[in-house]
């Protein structure tokens, strides 16, 4: 026990100043912003009552076009599919080619340049340039899609491969085995789980973005959802989101389902 | 775990499986699917080929478009929406945040020990998730009007799930003998929280936090091709105008804007993790 003539007891929890202060930074900021971009209460207020209007209309979803919806979600399906197994059997090779620890500097550099440029755009501004190139339609969608799967995928391949072990690589290499010999018995089962593991997250989120694609003619649901937009069909846009969010699911679940299929028990927290 | 022929010494000699045939047919199924989806997916997915052909031209004519790039553009008609970017995608990931908080404690099961909370928060953060930050802008287009606001919102609501998810699941992978020591010594709830669960997952709330804004700076983007506000309303006017030098610029400021946010969030991560 201290007497009580000593100094003032010491706080347990002192007082951050420094935090204090970024706090007051934050909410400066906040107001600056909300000024700049021209947020107002009135308009936020009037926002929720046509909120309201707008929840009540999209209410019962309603199957405008079966038709279309059909043949959208399938397109979007197959953009996915196709743009993941293109994409991934691409990042195969530029992924190895961009690790460090396998690779020279004069190969892997100019790897990590590829990856670095297709990950720098939105899968949609991609999608812009690719309908200019190859037209509206599915391939739009499926070369933007590979090129956000290369961006994606290689880069997270190149970084498990950077973490191998070298030992059994370097005992492989002792037998003299060749290259590809090194990349399949020493490389490839240290990774193989982990790439199985980005693989399905990678058709995940192509199955996303496939959906979105079709906003700027590149296929897929997204070219449906956008015109029902314009058109006001707020019922249709209803049911095509419900019909989306359903998809997504199912493919997450897939995706939870091939992961423990090929990640053996006990490994699993490893991913 | 791996299965073996029963073992008999004076038999034929053992045969030894890496898997059972369980996880051998399993696997075998998953190749087989993939298969049968990828050449499905080929055969009747609608390409026509003539595009095909004259895609080499056409990019060709593209560059030759895009490039004497219109740098001249960029103080009138590409600055300004390039903050307000930056904007919706910091007001966006702090709005994320304030709403994600409640969430994300309410989904982590040692933090609110309820189990129809935990699965309601759950919902909420899935919904989240599985809702396209374009598709969120088109709904807050359609309430608020086109603008940054409907972007911001967007933002946010995309951001939720995601926040929410990893703070959620950092909570649950943090010690509980802090808070049962502070439970101990008599402290309230909101004390508990701040000075037993807060100090654990700090690092990893600053890590989400900046990840997430890197990924926002992206997706805000591209909001304004659907009338969002920011940077794309600029990319969307000037492809529609089909005046390419223009796109190049906008297309460019993106880059560049993007390069500079990894940048900076890397210097952070280093800075405050």
């Amino acid at each position: 026990m201290k007497p009580a003539s000593a100094a003032p007891a010491r706080r347990a929890f002192k007082p951050d100043w420094p935090a204090r202060a970024g706090w007051l930074l934050l909410v400066a900021y906040v107001v600056y912003a909300v000024l700049r971009l021209d947020f107002s209460v009135d308009r936020f207020v009037t926002g929720l009552g046509h909120g309201a209007r707008f929840l009540e209309r999209m209410m019962p979803p309603r199957i405008a076009q079966p038709d279309s919806l059909l043949t959208g979600l399938l397109e979007s399906l197959e953009i996915a599919v196709l743009a993941s197994f293109a994409g991934i059997l691409l990042s195969l090779p530029i992924g190895l080619l961009a690790a460090r620890n396998l690779m020279p500097a004069w190969a892997s550099w100019p790897a990590r340049a590829v990856i670095a440029a297709a990950r720098s755009f939105h899968p949609v501004i991609v999608a812009i340039i690719f309908v200019k190139a190859v037209g509206f339609g599915a391939l739009a969608g499926i070369c933007a899609l590979v090129v956000a799967s290369i961006g994606f995928t290689a880069k997270l391949f190149a970084e498990a491969i950077e973490e191998i072990s070298l030992k059994q690589v370097e005992a492989v290499r002792a037998t003299g085995a060749s290259f590809l010999n090194v990349l399949s018995f020493g490389v490839l089962p240290q990774v193989f789980g982990r790439f199985i593991g980005f693989a399905t997250y990678q058709l995940d989120s192509n199955l996303r973005n496939s959906t979105m694609v079709g906003i700027v003619g590149a296929g897929g649901i997204g070219g449906t959802l956008f015109s029902a937009f314009q058109r006001f069909d707020y019922d249709f846009v209803a049911a095509i989101l419900l019909c989306i969010i359903a998809m997504i699911m199912v493919g997450e679940i897939l995706a939870t389902w091939v992961r423990r299929v090929f990640v053996e028990r006990g490994r699993v927290d490893e991913e | 775990m791996n299965a073996v022929t029963p073992a008999d010494t004076r038999g034929p000699p053992r045969q030894w499986h890496r898997f059972t045939p369980a996880q051998r047919l399993a696997r075998f199924t998953v190749y087989l699917v993939v298969v049968a989806a990828v050449l499905q997916s080929a055969r009747t997915v609608q390409v026509i080929p003539e595009f095909l052909l004259d895609a080499p031209e056409q990019m060709q004519d593209l560059l030759k478009r895009m490039w004497p790039i219109a740098w001249s553009h960029y103080p009138q008609g590409v600055h300004d929406a390039l903050v307000d970017t930056l904007h919706i995608a910091t007001l966006g990931t702090l709005l994320a945040v304030l709403m994600a908080l409640p969430i994300g404690l309410a989904a982590a099961h040692n933090v609110v020990p309820n189990k129809a909370v935990n699965l309601l928060a759950r919902l909420l953060l899935v919904s989240s998730r599985s809702v396209n930050s374009l598709v969120w802008a088109l709904l807050f287009v359609a309430v608020f009007g086109p603008g940054a606001l409907a972007g911001t919102l967007a933002i946010a609501f995309r951001s939720i799930g995601f926040i929410g998810k990893l703070l959620g699941e950092a909570l649950e992978e943090s010690a509980p003998g802090p808070i049962e020591a502070l439970q101990a010594a008599g402290a309230p709830w909101l004390s508990r929280l701040a000075f037993g669960w807060w100090p654990q997952v700090k690092p990893a709330f600053w890590s989400i936090l900046l990840f997430r804004w890197d990924i926002n700076v992206r997706e805000s983007a591209v909001l304004g091709l659907v009338g969002a506000g920011g940077i794309g309303m600029a990319l969307d006017s000037a492809m529609n105008l089909f005046q390419w030098d223009r796109v190049a610029m906008v297309l460019f400021s993106i880059f560049s804007v993007v390069v500079l946010a990894e940048v900076v969030v890397t210097q952070l991560r280093k800075r405050i993790l």
